[in-house]
């Protein structure tokens, strides 16, 4: 593997109410390459998200420390796609640009370019209303990508879409990430997706919620997530997450 | 042009019929009430004289309008809403972004702004002249005690409402408070805003109207208050049907803006 980008160690947090404090997340430790695509996995509640939230400065943790190896630029993907009602699909993608005071002629075409080359060009000067669920989530990944972030966070990317939907987006935003040659860290539920995209997949146990294993995930004949489902080493580290997270309902 | 299809010009004119159908009922209602109102009153089943007539309430603008004293009334009231509806549109959204950005200032105002805005401030009228003195200024004034805190709290209320994965968007690109601001809580609002406005401008014209009946000289809530002491119930009812065109206007205008920007988006 390439340079290591991101040291993650004993990262906890404490959730504060009236009456309680909550452990959220205990002893947490990975490390993130260049270029890795690593998902997380755990149960909805085992503070999956609040790893993102840490690493992208929205939440401070308790204990422990992360640190970055130089000086990066992070894009933050939420499960909401969040595209503003009132500003074209090109404003959208131009917000990042437009707060860090880094709109200009040539990032202006870079994401013009960005947004032509995943098919949404002749989207350019309409609002977000006249999309569809899983257009609308690829264009809040090119707002993502707009910044030119050296590390994206995606949060459940595709919760929010219906199953056929998500599959093909899922391709698409892995296709993209990887032709823009990005670094990943993607939070999800969904065991498939997350075998079928990642390089490494990390298992978190239930809240207070810990890693439980890390998986490097070796696909024999690896290539786009839909192919991947296909893969027959696919359903063994299937198998092995599902014991991981031992669902009872 | 786009030609379109058998089933979508149908579509069309379905949608053209029904507002045919509620302009015609609307016009329809307006039409029954004068007749009515001109009938009940021409065959004496009502009293005229208390309850006067469609024909008199125009003569009697007919009169106002040649004495010039119609425009005189009308624009001291303009004047006096529309001048208050600034003010009090000005400082509804200065307070409320203040209160935004400072949340425990909110906190702790809150039972004052709570309690400022449900006192009937008629109770206070008198007081008022005291202060202020009997003026247009204790007039403008009362205007501002009833519009202005219930502006705070709409303004302030959709400024909360705001979808918060907007805010943790732009967290996330380090915005700081003012781009947040202007960024997503003003836009993600507009409408919101203009419908407290919307309620801003009929508190205004309440307000106006209440001062005047009280202090006034001028305007059309002095016009019904002479006209009650006068037991002239023409002038009453005219003063009341000019208020009811203006407050229609009113209301029209601030509906206007918002079909602009509706329009915009479509």
């Amino acid at each position: 593997m390439s340079n290591k980008l991101l040291s993650v160690k004993n990262l906890e947090k404490y959730f504060h109410d009236k009456t309680s404090e909550t452990k959220a997340l205990d002893n947490i430790t990975f490390d993130l390459y260049e270029q890795e695509f690593i998902s997380i996995v755990g149960p909805s509640g085992c503070g999956k998200s609040t790893i993102l939230s840490i690493l992208s400065y929205l939440e401070d943790p308790s204990n422990g420390e992360f640190k970055y190896s130089k000086d990066i630029t992070i894009g933050y993907m939420l499960q909401d796609d969040s595209l503003f009602e009132w500003r074209t699909i090109l404003d959208n993608c131009l917000i990042g640009l437009e707060i860090n005071n880094n709109l200009n002629k040539e990032t202006k075409a870079y994401v013009i370019n960005l947004l032509k080359t995943y098919g949404l060009g002749d989207f350019i000067n309409k609002y977000p209303s006249s999309l569809s669920g899983g257009m609308r989530q690829r264009v809040a990944l090119i707002r993502t990508l707009a910044i030119n972030p050296d590390i994206l966070l995606l949060d459940e990317p595709m919760s929010k879409l219906d199953y056929q939907s998500r599959l093909a987006i899922s391709d698409d935003i892995y296709k993209i990430i990887k032709k823009e040659g990005k670094t990943a860290i993607m939070v999800t539920h969904d065991i498939s997706e997350a075998i079928s995209m990642s390089d490494k997949v990390i298992v978190i146990s239930k809240r207070p919620g810990k890693i439980k294993n890390i998986y490097n995930i070796n696909l024999s004949d690896k290539s786009t997530p839909i192919n991947n489902r296909k893969s027959k080493d696919f359903n063994k580290y299937f198998d092995k997450i599902w014991r991981d997270l031992d669902v009872h309902l | 042009m786009y030609t379109y299809s058998k089933e979508h010009k149908l579509y069309l004119k379905r949608i053209k019929k029904e507002k045919r159908i509620v302009i015609l009922f609307q016009v329809l209602i307006i039409i029954s009430f004068l007749v009515l109102w001109q009938i009940l009153s021409d065959k004496n089943i009502i009293n005229s004289f208390l309850s006067s007539s469609p024909t008199k309430v125009f003569n009697t603008i007919i009169d106002l309008f040649k004495d010039g004293s119609l425009f005189k009334h009308i624009n001291v009231t303009l004047y006096e809403v529309i001048f208050s509806f600034i003010v009090s549109s000005i400082i509804g959204l200065i307070i409320s972004t203040i209160l935004w950005l400072k949340p425990i200032i909110s906190r702790i105002i809150d039972p004052y702004l709570t309690v400022l805005n449900s006192l009937p401030k008629v109770a206070l009228g008198p007081l008022i002249i005291i202060w202020v003195g009997a003026s247009t200024n204790s007039i403008i004034f009362m205007s501002l005690l009833i519009s202005t805190f219930i502006t705070i709290i709409n303004i302030y209320t959709s400024f909360l409402n705001t979808n918060s994965s907007y805010i943790t968007l732009l967290k996330s690109l380090k915005a700081n408070k003012r781009q947040i601001f202007f960024k997503v809580i003003l836009p993600n609002n507009y409408y919101n805003i203009i419908n407290a406005l919307k309620i801003n401008i009929s508190m205004n014209l309440i307000g106006v109207i209440m001062g005047e009946l009280l202090v006034s000289k001028k305007g059309l809530g002095y016009l019904i208050m002479y006209g009650s002491q006068t037991f002239n119930i023409n002038l009453v009812l005219t003063s009341v049907v000019i208020l009811s065109i203006i407050s229609y206007l009113l209301y029209f205008i601030i509906t206007k803006l918002e079909k602009n920007q509706e329009k915009r988006l479509l």
